[in-house]
């Protein structure tokens, strides 16, 4: 069974809420950094629905992640890339789904590798809830409760949309 | 050696066949060069950022056991392990334990009592780090930084890593290989990576006295005649002149090498246009390279040590991340 959501109207959330949170904490120049894959492509549309011209950038969080120790590395690692200098900026972060957290843990620990951002404002097409660690998404397009044998997954880049996958086992 | 070889794989790798050691060329097949080459990437946009770490392998032990002096080398390993967040500890054993009469068996053990989870080796013996990733306590990786006449995988890795950069593939090159190929490590490790990863050509050029025999075998054809050897290059590898070979009987004299083997300018010119001069170091200017060559446009030389760092830590990471996955098999197993 693959259930669709409707990609256009979790954007549309996204969209309005980071205006709203940009607007609240007065941030007129933020810069987009999206986690491979889904949060790339995220960063892309998003990037021009908020008319931010500056380019958006690309976080490969392989070298960050915590069960390195015990998977090993990811072959398909691919350079991370931030055309813009971090340091005292206002950056929205994407991801496509967040779960226990820890992606965007490793995200964050990248991103200051970089320099100190002033601020980062957490947002996520999909919240599935499960956290194992305390970090939670500014704005999210939709919180989303799956069975247990259930897997989300954003498709793209072009069109975008989110299927729901029986794991089968 | 063909590619299916499974003894050095069966050392090499994981069963999964991620690398657990790095010791040769021999048995690794294309998807796992390249994805080597494609990990170095990203690990050279790491030393561009204003950190240049990761955390891969904090709280890990490196270290750095050279039997044989190598200071470019030493110090790119050293320098990747660093960038990798992990403790470095460098031992020059042709100084140290080995003269007091320690045994290697020795040396190794209490070094693993230290609790190190990477050796990272230089011998003059041929077949050294083998030895020592056969004796090892399971989960401690070895890497070969260059062994004897055999091997030196990782400045082959770091020269395959210069060359795609510079023209972007392998297919349909044509690249040579100059001067003392017998002492060579390195041009052994070479000529094996660009047939695995499908150059058009590779050309050995040198006088017979400093090719092995049967240098064919290894993948490559071979020519006496420099200017004739230059034709159609894409790419041009100057291999060292080493100073000490020259008290044999297998060159009149450097001059005179210089002369028929040395690159200058001329000779470059018979080359394409494009072709990279690439040279593993240190260099004897005048030796077998002219100055102006060594430091023109077309010389990659300095990409190669910059490169250098960025494939060992590739490899490093690699290894280090094959024993701990199998570390985690193996305690899954015990358990079940």
């Amino acid at each position: 069974m693959t259930a669709l959501l409707d990609i256009d109207q979790l954007l549309d959330t996204l969209e309005s809420g980071l205006r709203q949170i940009l607007q609240a904490r007065g941030v007129d120049d933020p810069v987009l950094i999206g986690i491979r894959t889904g949060g790339v492509w995220l960063a892309d549309v998003l990037g021009k629905r908020l008319g931010i011209a500056q380019p958006f950038g690309e976080l490969d969080i392989s070298f960050y992640r915590d069960d390195f120790s015990r998977i090993g590395l990811n072959p398909r690692v691919m350079p991370s890339s931030l055309p813009f200098d971090t340091e005292g900026r206002d950056i929205i972060l994407i991801d496509d789904v967040i779960m226990s957290g820890r992606t965007i843990r490793a995200a964050m620990n990248e991103i200051f590798d970089y320099g100190r951002p002033a601020s980062i404002i957490l947002a996520t097409l999909i919240d599935m809830g499960a956290r194992e660690l305390p970090i939670q998404p500014d704005v999210v397009g939709r919180a989303l409760t799956l069975e247990a044998h259930q897997r989300v997954k954003l498709r793209g880049p072009e069109p975008l949309r989110i299927e729901v996958q029986e794991s089968g086992q | 050696m063909t590619a299916n070889d499974p003894s050095p794989n069966h050392l090499q790798l994981t069963r999964d066949g991620q690398l657990r050691h790095f010791l040769t060329l021999d048995g690794l097949g294309q998807p796992l060069l390249t994805d080597i080459l494609d990990t170095a990437d990203s690990f050279i946009e790491v030393g561009e950022r204003s950190i240049k770490k990761v955390p891969l392998l904090r709280g890990r032990t490196v270290v750095n056991l050279f039997f044989e002096s190598s200071t470019r080398t030493r110090s790119t390993f050293e320098l990747a392990a660093k960038r990798l967040s992990a403790d470095v500890l460098n031992l020059d054993i042709s100084t140290s334990a080995t003269s007091k009469g320690e045994s290697l068996s020795d040396t190794l053990l209490n070094l693993e009592a230290m609790a190190s989870d990477m050796f990272v080796v230089r011998h003059s013996q041929s077949g050294a780090p083998h030895f020592i990733a056969e004796s090892v306590t399971p989960g401690v990786a070895i890497i070969n930084a260059g062994d004897g006449r055999h091997a030196h995988p990782t400045q082959a890795m770091l020269d395959m890593l210069t060359i795609r950069q510079h023209k972007g593939r392998f297919e349909g090159l044509k690249v040579a290989i100059v001067g003392d190929v017998l002492h060579s490590r390195v041009a052994r490790s070479q000529i094996r990576a660009l047939n695995v990863l499908g150059a058009e050509e590779v050309r050995v050029i040198a006088p017979g006295t400093l090719l092995p025999r049967d240098v064919e075998d290894l993948g490559c054809t071979v020519e006496y005649d420099m200017a004739r050897g230059m034709k159609d290059l894409d790419v041009v590898i100057m291999l060292r002149l080493q100073k000490e070979r020259m008290e044999g009987a297998l060159l009149p004299s450097e001059r005179e090498f210089y002369r028929l083997y040395g690159l200058n300018q001329e000779k470059l010119g018979l080359a394409k246009p494009d072709c990279i001069v690439m040279h593993p170091g240190p260099i004897n200017r005048g030796v077998e390279i002219e100055s102006a060559v060594a430091d023109g446009p077309q010389s990659v030389i300095l990409n190669q040590v910059t490169n250098g760092i960025a494939i060992r830590m590739a490899v490093m990471s690699m290894a280090m991340g094959g024993q701990m996955a199998e570390r985690q098999q193996r305690q899954q197993e015990g358990r079940a």
